[in-house]
């Protein structure tokens, strides 16, 4: 298994290893000790949820009570997460490195059902208009791209599946956000952007079939 | 495709190496403290890296992390 750093050589390793060990056995013990170790995780863990919550928040707008509230509810679950999951700690980073990233998910699955809560959304709705504006493009250069946005909603409608086309409309028109879609569908992230890649895909085919875009490789970077 | 398309082209272009969310998640805290540590986590895992600059949430997800990690109180 891969390690972000070689305890054999390396003594700042080799003591996030030695305190990465404490963790676990303090978290996998009985009595005080493992309930202090506990309530001392839950601190550090609600500490990042609060933090990365603060992060996001000029995109989500979540300040104050409900912040805190969300955090509480993220680190809360994130360490019921943790201690079903110790034994899957491998010591390839430090393990409260490895606890954060719970916290990190569960502060994306709180906000991805949080952004439900926010009253008049539209999902459904086919507002193909909107479609240049998605991509950035100056009304004023409408001569310029108006045969590439069509050529793009053809292969919208002729290439993609129902379930496709849905993700496109949500998170493309609409602008809902990917873990929104997540928690709206019980689906989960990998096999929502799974099924938009596999559209990206489609459709970039279809465009440079039609010999409106280039044929070069596939790679964005 | 012109320059003035580069949104959409960004968006439609996928990378073949992209290893998917569940892959990147996986593999996140180790990816993140290679980062931190400025050991090039690009080159050790590029489908990983792929993924990232792709996913939106999962970068986002990985930008959290490195946050978490650079601040003095961890």
């Amino acid at each position: 298994m891969p390690l972000a750093c070689n305890p054999a050589i390396d003594e700042r390793c080799r003591a996030g290893e030695s305190e990465s060990a404490q963790w676990v056995r303090r978290l996998q013990g009985d009595g005080p000790g493992q309930a202090d170790a506990v309530r001392q995780l839950h601190a550090e863990l609600l500490r990042v949820a609060r933090s990365e919550l603060r992060r996001r928040s000029p995109r989500t707008r979540i300040a104050g009570s409900e912040l805190d509230d969300l955090a509480h509810q993220a680190a809360a679950d994130a360490i019921v997460v943790i201690t079903r999951k110790l034994d899957q700690f491998r010591y390839e980073s430090r393990f409260t490195t490895w606890a954060y990233r719970f916290v990190i998910l569960e502060v994306s699955n709180k906000l991805g059902r949080h952004f439900w809560r926010a009253p008049g959304i539209s999902i459904d709705q086919e507002q193909w208009d909107r479609l240049p504006a998605a991509f950035g493009l100056d009304p004023q250069r409408q001569a310029e791209w108006q045969e590439l946005i069509e050529a793009l909603r053809a292969a919208i409608e002729e290439t993609l599946t129902p379930h496709q086309r849905r993700l496109f409309v949500a998170i493309v028109l609409n602008g809902v956000p990917l873990d929104a879609m997540v928690a709206e569908s019980g689906s989960n992230r990998n096999a929502i952007y799974k099924a938009l890649f596999d559209a990206r895909r489609k459709l970039r085919r279809a465009l440079v079939a039609g010999g409106h875009m280039d044929a070069k490789p596939e790679r964005a970077s | 495709m012109s320059m003035k398309f580069t949104a959409l082209a960004q968006f439609l272009a996928t990378d073949p190496r992209d290893v998917g969310c569940e892959v990147a998640m996986e593999m996140l805290h180790v990816y993140a403290e290679l980062f931190v540590a400025g050991d090039d986590p690009e080159t050790r895992f590029p489908g990983i890296a792929a993924h990232l600059n792709a996913c939106g949430p999962c970068g986002d997800d990985f930008a959290g992390l490195v946050a978490a990690l650079s601040d003095p109180a961890s």
